[in-house]
């Protein structure tokens, strides 16, 4: 019965929370991203090689640069880039839209590993560089229960937590988001209205290589301070679980992601347990959770999850 | 139907354009890495060129060490490609690999009691049915519940992934630094056909090649290939011809997974003698590269091995010249990214000019 006092303890210690906010935001970029593109028709499996390429160059630009804030802006714009990679061959050449972002994850590997030792002078990891700051709640009382839960986090966590609340307006509450569902659902019928379906389609894939970099620069310049090889190590991918676990809302992916930290959380303050004793051996069975959980939803045994009409169809322009 | 229709030239002709234009840009980049002036950097690239083709093939070690690289590209190949040609993505043959490596070591730890010519065979028929199941759930969900196979596999992926190394650093680990299985039994041992030192190469190779035209006979004599075919092409035709839609989806599933888990036993009894929870590094993945650069074809998969497995066991000497292996990976994910985008390809060769027509 040890492991459920031990549940409780962690429960009971504001480090979990913390630890399950700062698990969950890089999580929620991606996810946010990967909305973005599946929104518009477009799936991006390639979250994970994003992610990879915007953990790599927030690093180089910091590295270069000296400021930490230099690195998230490369990482954005090689982001991007790896997203517009994608978006052309998928939307412009109607390439198999998995096969592009299998690519675009082969490509990241081999890019960062490849570029490390030229730039940094030694392969597998980069020495240690200035992180982003982070945000210091002084008023909470150092020390304090709300204090250590909340009073020293990174700020990527708010834009995190900013950017679900803008994502939901601009995809509910806009006339683009309109757009947006509208080719994600019936792409003939939106462009006989005269919207441009390729137009919004590249802008959703941009956005989901904007977004997932920054989760990946979270891990680099936001948490570690370093770029270390295949460091996303499958966060693409649970991004991209928690985006469909929350049945492609914005709300959901929040809820997702949050669920899914929390599960990386628990697993931390267990692993450190003393009383427990837990051997690392049972980690991976912790890991594995959040997969089971996807798959039980995705095939429809509790709850049921829609994805937007023309997920994945490549559309050929009329005329 | 989506797909251009290309003329059969173009099957052949696509991917060897799509490698070209890789190496081409792959020497850009090792002529930008280079040092001194660009006389200086040709050179390098020379060197950097001969070193992975000695590095591939220069003697027999490295001819046997391409070989071994390619086996169980053969059949993670194979494996995505049979499921593309019945219309599903196996992007799982990652994690089918692993399961059916994990559970065939299992068995074949406890077989030290049985003939080798039992105990072998049993061994990969526990291997690959352990990768057919682990596909199986993919392609059950898909049929009767309509859950996308990419997402399942995807999810299935990790799940093996972490199920098999939880195996190998707790119940199933052999103790020392490195998470790794008991070494399995002698008997299970696949026997070598060449050795070259300290190094040696199992009859794995001609497995895999026998799966290859196993599945080409599969594929263009029988009736069951037909169907296969036919359910990829146009589901709805297939079905209002009387085949049973659901029933072959599971099954090309199931057969998909097996081919993976083949890959992933052979390495096991053949290479390792034991399992490595993170077996694969990617050779699942590297299934849908050698699928699409062989067209589906089980011949052209073989070659697409080749070329991949001699990539990758070249980049190691190349490292020795300077050039990261990394770019390897480089190479191989331009080419797919053009042969997925083949339509770029055909622009890009002023193909596709008639296109208006239609």
């Amino acid at each position: 019965m040890n492991i459920f006092k031990a549940i409780l303890d962690a429960f009971a210690n504001p480090i979990f929370y913390s630890l399950t906010l700062s698990a969950a935001t890089p999580l929620l970029f991606a996810s946010l991203g990967g909305l973005f593109s599946e929104k518009t028709g477009v799936t991006n499996i390639a979250l994970e090689g994003i992610m990879l390429l915007g953990a790599f160059s927030g690093i180089v630009g910091t590295a270069l640069f000296g400021s930490p804030w230099i690195g998230i802006i490369l990482a954005m714009m090689v982001g991007v880039s790896a997203a517009a990679l994608h978006a052309w061959a998928s939307i412009n050449f109607q390439a198999d839209q998995i096969v592009s972002a299998t690519a675009i994850i082969l490509l990241a590997q081999g890019l960062t590993g490849f570029l490390l030792e030229p730039i940094f002078g030694k392969p597998g990891s980069t020495d240690i560089y200035n992180k982003i700051p982070k945000i210091e709640l002084k008023f909470l009382g150092k020390g304090s229960f709300l204090y250590n839960m909340i009073g020293s986090l990174s700020p990527f966590v708010y834009l995190a937590l900013i950017l679900v609340v803008v994502s939901w307006f601009i995809i509910y509450k806009t006339k683009l988001g309109l757009r947006i569902r509208a080719v994600g659902e019936n792409p003939e019928a939106a462009d006989t209205l005269g919207v441009s379906v390729y137009g919004i389609r590249w802008f959703g894939v941009l956005m989901s290589g904007l977004l997932a970099s920054l989760g990946g620069a979270y891990l680099s310049v936001g948490e570690l301070g370093q770029f270390t090889e295949n460091m996303t190590n499958g966060k693409g991918f649970i991004a991209l679980a928690a985006m469909i676990l929350g049945n492609w809302t914005p709300k959901g992916a929040l809820f997702a992601c949050l669920l899914f930290g929390a599960a990386d959380a628990m697993n931390e303050q267990l692993q450190s347990n003393p009383s427990l004793a837990i051997s690392s051996s049972v980690k991976p069975l912790f890991n594995l959770i959040p997969f089971v959980i996807t798959l039980i939803v995705v095939a429809g045994f509790v709850g049921k999850t829609r994805s937007p009409a023309a997920d994945g169809e490549p559309y050929e322009k009329k005329g | 139907m989506r797909r251009m229709i290309k003329k059969k030239w173009m099957r052949i002709a696509i991917p060897i354009i799509s490698i070209i234009i890789s190496l081409l840009i792959a020497s850009i980049i090792i002529i930008w890495i280079g040092e001194g002036s660009f006389a200086d950097r040709i050179d390098f690239l020379v060197e950097a060129y001969t070193e992975l083709i000695k590095g591939a093939f220069g003697n027999k070690t490295a001819v046997m060490n391409t070989i071994i690289k390619m086996t169980p590209l053969i059949l993670t190949g194979l494996a995505v490609g049979f499921g593309f040609r019945a219309g599903v993505f196996n992007i799982g043959a990652e994690g089918q690999m692993a399961m059916g490596a994990l559970t065939a070591t299992i068995f074949a730890v406890n077989a030290a009691s049985l003939p080798s010519f039992i105990a072998i065979p049993l061994t990969m028929i526990v291997g690959m049915l352990a990768g057919a199941v682990w596909a199986g759930i993919a392609g059950f969900l898909k049929a009767k519940t309509g859950a996308h196979e990419v997402i399942t596999t995807i999810m299935l992926n990790w799940i093996a992934y972490n199920i098999t190394n939880w195996a190998v650093t707790g119940p199933f680990n052999a103790g020392g630094g490195i998470p790794k299985s008991p070494e399995i039994a002698s008997s299970a041992k696949l026997p070598n056909l060449l050795t070259s030192q300290a190094s040696f190469m199992s009859f794995g190779i001609l497995i895999a090649i026998t799966a290859a035209v196993v599945m080409y006979i599969i594929l263009y004599k029988t009736s069951m290939g037909y169907e296969v075919k036919t359910v990829g092409f146009n589901p709805f035709a297939a079905e209002y011809g009387g085949i049973n839609v659901s029933k072959n989806i599971i099954l090309t599933m199931a057969i998909s997974g097996a081919l993976a888990g083949l890959a992933g036993t052979l390495e096991a009894i053949g290479l390792y003698h034991r399992f490595y929870g993170t077996l694969s590094s990617g050779k699942g993945f590297d299934g849908i590269s050698i699928a699409l650069i062989g067209q589906n074809n089980p011949f052209g998969i073989l070659a697409a091995s080749l070329l991949i497995g001699a990539l990758r066991t070249g980049s190691n000497q190349m490292q020795f010249a300077g050039v990261p292996k990394h770019i390897v990976m480089i190479i191989q994910s331009i080419i797919i990214f053009l042969v997925a985008a083949e339509r770029m390809v055909m622009t890009i060769m002023g193909w596709n000019k008639k296109k208006g027509a239609k």
